[in-house]
């Protein structure tokens, strides 16, 4: 056996090691370029009912936060007490912006946890999760009086972020 | 009921296409004839199984039976038909079975055409495709089984992404399949021609129409998306470099290499090993497009909802079909055997010279396709790679390589003499600098790239065009010269589309109110009105604007807003006026107060170009195939 006829396999295989690494690591946690940029409009039902509609522009003139979540995402159910906790200090209102769900599994999963949202606009097919480069489920954003995002954070935000993090912040931009 | 039956044809086509990639196999290798004679009956039995599957799964969409999960997702009953048909494929259940349902055909077509083939080499080649075959048939039914039901089932479906309700998903989708699953039969061939031992000019002579087939519907099917991008996503762009968009742009480079390769091995028996690893390539290259695109590893425009237990799937099952062959290929490509010299100045150069270039660019796309994966893997932060990448690597490598084109068909092999060959291109040298001297000024500006683009689109024009004459006044040319001089004059005139488009297109974003213009590359856009309009599952805006230029009327565009019951998000529907010089393309943004609207409009030159040169490039692969000369050849191999 000719060495050089081995070069392919030995290429491909350092690919799949790549690849293979790349399958446990979120590929998704790029910086997002819309920081220091305003909140992209939409207008989305509201989860709870369908016949009202939610748009950013309504929450213009007070900071907020949007967090973006799905019953069938895992990761949410972790993020869920920190975001209830989040609702009870009544810091800054919280709207959800539910992603690629179903209608009643969501609504069921905020029975069963617990509301910290004063709304969750509906997402169903994910378009405005495209507008706001939403990669995976969970993500949240802090988003200021003017309508421009400050902060974003991909994956389950936890205390430890709250409390260094988000809420400093929050008292900043009030 | 049924449904059921589509997922009971699924888990016997599993069954048989065991038999079909293992017997003959087996057989070829041990010369059990009736094992080998399994090999053709099996494919037919698979094929007719996963087509009664894909038949009613179409069916299941135009029934409206949303107690099929995968239907519930991706319909609902106020879609048109073609529409509904279209959905089909409009998931990642679906799209895979219609990968399996393609591949099962280019299989049956094998089987059904090769009559006059080595039986062992048949077996084998059967045998291989029967195997890939299995391992995706395992994939979806253990982790993507598009007959699932929903009980109770549900009231109505949630609709398709409005984006996807265009007909560029009836026909954009099958045809990219169709080539990209296409490549699998110069592979079985490859394989089958390593498992033999026999790595002679037959497998190349056979694998020939079929890797030209393969091409024909992979460079339509880029075109078809690329041009469906261009009208439907609202954004007037013609390519954005998508990891989606690479995943079936990197196999078609390959692919195109691969062509010119074969045509080496078949006509001098050269390049034998290097063919070989390409046919490998060039298949592994859709699977592991397959795998990008399926298992969110990476992000896209087309990524669909991520789920990891599908991506181990598809690594492993890559790992086993690539991994296996490129050993086999190690293993087994020392031993063949070196083709007929060449000199430094022959076709074989020319053409190999042309090859480097073009798997070096498959490879340049690849690592800024994958670059944001490996660095994330190495921990050395998170990036993404934009169009300014793969602008600034891709199109310097095209540049030489176009160069090349200009020449290459004019050598003969073995050895020719350049001097020779540069006598007679003086004229399309001249041809070419008049041309990028001249047209930039014509068009208005002059810029070094554009300049650079006409030098390069009418130094290949012309030497065809010279050639052609040349091959004329000889005597009668044959298709597959046609054929390839067809297909170079494809690039030449994609090469103008995309330099006129790149240094002239205007673009404007206004605010306008009715009766107000605006005016673009010497034309006058004005709007009339916007009215609401009914669809059959939508409301719409439309704008109506009527086009002139020097005050003569040319045509009105109607522009619309779309907004579907399904989903609350806006869609944007351009009007587009064609012509053969140039679009006009106007897009309706969003309403602005006191009923004025924000209104996009581009003026882009040549920009039909681009996808007339991608089908004159088809077009000269089917010529190319249907060559008579060719056929007899195909006969005498067989003989």
């Amino acid at each position: 056996m000719k060495a050089k006829f081995l070069i392919p396999l030995l290429l491909f295989v350092i690919l799949v090691g790549f690849l293979a690494v790349g399958l446990n690591r979120d590929p998704h946690e790029v910086p997002s370029p819309l920081i220091g940029k305003q909140a992209p409009a939409f207008e989305l039902p509201q989860l709870a009912d369908p016949q009202k509609t939610f748009s950013p522009e309504s929450m213009k003139g007070k900071p907020w936060i949007l967090n973006v979540w799905a019953s069938w995402c895992v990761a949410c159910r972790e993020e869920h007490p920190v975001l209830v906790e989040l609702g009870k200090l009544q810091v800054a209102p919280i709207i959800g912006l539910d992603y690629k769900d179903k209608r009643d599994d969501a609504m069921a999963m905020l029975t069963r946890q617990g509301n910290p949202y004063v709304l969750s606009a509906f997402d169903a097919n994910g378009r405005v999760g495209i507008d706001y480069g939403v990669y995976g489920v969970p993500e949240t954003y802090v988003i200021d009086k003017a309508g421009v995002i400050r902060f974003k954070h991909i994956g389950p935000i936890t205390m430890e972020l709250l409390n260094k993090k988000i809420i400093p912040l929050l008292g900043e931009l009030k | 009921m049924i449904p059921e039956f589509g997922h009971y044809a699924l888990i016997l086509a599993l069954c048989i296409a065991v038999i079909q990639g293992i017997l003959p196999l087996v057989g070829a290798h041990q010369g059990r004839r009736e094992w080998i004679l399994l090999a053709r009956p099996a494919a037919q039995t698979v094929f007719l199984l996963l087509a009664m599957a894909f038949v009613i799964l179409a069916w299941s969409f135009y029934a409206n039976d949303f107690s099929v999960l995968y239907v519930a997702e991706h319909s609902n009953s106020q879609m048109p038909v073609i529409y509904r048909l279209g959905a089909v494929w409009g998931g990642h259940e679906g799209s895979l079975l219609l990968w399996i349902f393609l591949l099962s055909t280019w299989t049956f077509l094998v089987a059904q055409l090769s009559k006059s083939l080595d039986e062992f080499m048949v077996a084998r080649v059967i045998g291989v495709l029967g195997l890939v075959i299995t391992g995706l048939l395992l994939f979806v039914l253990l982790t993507s089984n598009p007959f699932e039901r929903l009980l109770p089932a549900a009231q109505d479906g949630r609709s398709l992404n409005p984006l996807l309700q265009d007909p560029g998903l009836v026909f954009h989708p099958p045809m990219l399949y169709m080539g990209y699953v296409g490549f699998s039969v110069a592979f079985a061939f490859a394989i089958a021609s390593l498992l033999s031992g026999r790595l002679d000019a037959a497998w190349a002579r056979w694998s020939r129409p079929w890797t030209t087939a393969a091409w024909v519907f992979l460079t339509l099917g880029i075109a078809l998306g690329s041009w469906w991008a261009y009208y439907e996503l609202g954004w007037g762009g013609w390519w954005f470099w998508d990891p989606v968009e690479n995943a079936s742009f990197i196999p078609w480079l390959v692919g195109t290499a691969l062509l010119h390769s074969l045509a080496v091995t078949e006509k001098r028996g050269g390049f034998k090993s290097w063919t070989v690893l390409l046919a490998i390539t060039a298949f592994s290259l859709s699977l592991l497009g397959t795998f990008l695109v399926r298992s969110g590893v990476l992000t896209s425009v087309h990524a669909f909802a991520t789920d990891p237990k599908r991506g181990i799937f598809i690594l492993i099952f890559l790992v086993l079909v690539v991994g296996s062959s490129l050993t086999l290929y190690a293993w087994r490509a020392p031993k063949s055997t070196l083709g007929g010299k060449f000199s430094l100045t022959s076709r074989e150069t020319f053409i190999l010279l042309g090859n480097v270039f073009l798997v070096v660019s498959a490879a340049s796309v690849l690592l800024g396709t994958l670059y944001p994966l490996l660095i994330d893997a190495l921990h050395l932060g998170k990036i993404s790679v934009g169009p300014p990448y793969f602008n600034s690597v891709f199109v310097p490598i095209m540049i030489p390589l176009l160069v090349l084109m200009g020449i290459g068909p004019w050598t003969s092999w073995k050895n020719s003499n350049l001097l020779d060959v540069i006598k007679r291109l003086w004229i399309a040298a001249l041809v070419a600098v008049i041309a990028a001297g001249l047209i930039p000024f014509a068009m208005g500006e002059f810029t070094w790239l554009s300049s650079l683009g006409f030098l390069l689109a009418f130094w290949v024009i012309a030497s065809g065009v010279l050639q052609i004459i040349r091959q004329a006044k000889a005597g009668k040319p044959t298709r597959s010269f046609i054929g390839m001089q067809l297909a170079h004059l494809g690039i030449a005139v994609f090469v103008i589309g995309v330099t006129m488009v790149g240094a002239y297109q205007e673009e404007k974003d206004v605010r306008m109110l009715a009766g107000e213009s605006v005016s673009v590359g010497g034309y006058q856009i004005q709007l009339q009105s916007v009215t609401a309009v009914p669809g059959p599952n939508y409301k719409a805006m439309q704008g109506t604007f009527l086009l002139s230029r020097n005050g003569k009327l040319e045509a009105t565009m109607y522009p619309e807003k779309r907004s579907y019951f399904s989903s609350t998000m806006p869609m944007t529907e351009a009007a587009i006026d064609a012509g053969l010089t140039r679009d006009i393309y106007v897009s309706l943004g969003e309403e602005l107060e006191d009923k004025a609207w924000a209104v996009r409009v581009y003026y882009k030159p040549f920009v039909d170009w681009i996808w007339g040169g991608c089908l004159l490039m088809a077009l000269g692969g089917i010529l190319a195939m249907s060559d008579k000369r060719y056929r007899m050849k195909l006969r005498k191999a067989a003989a």
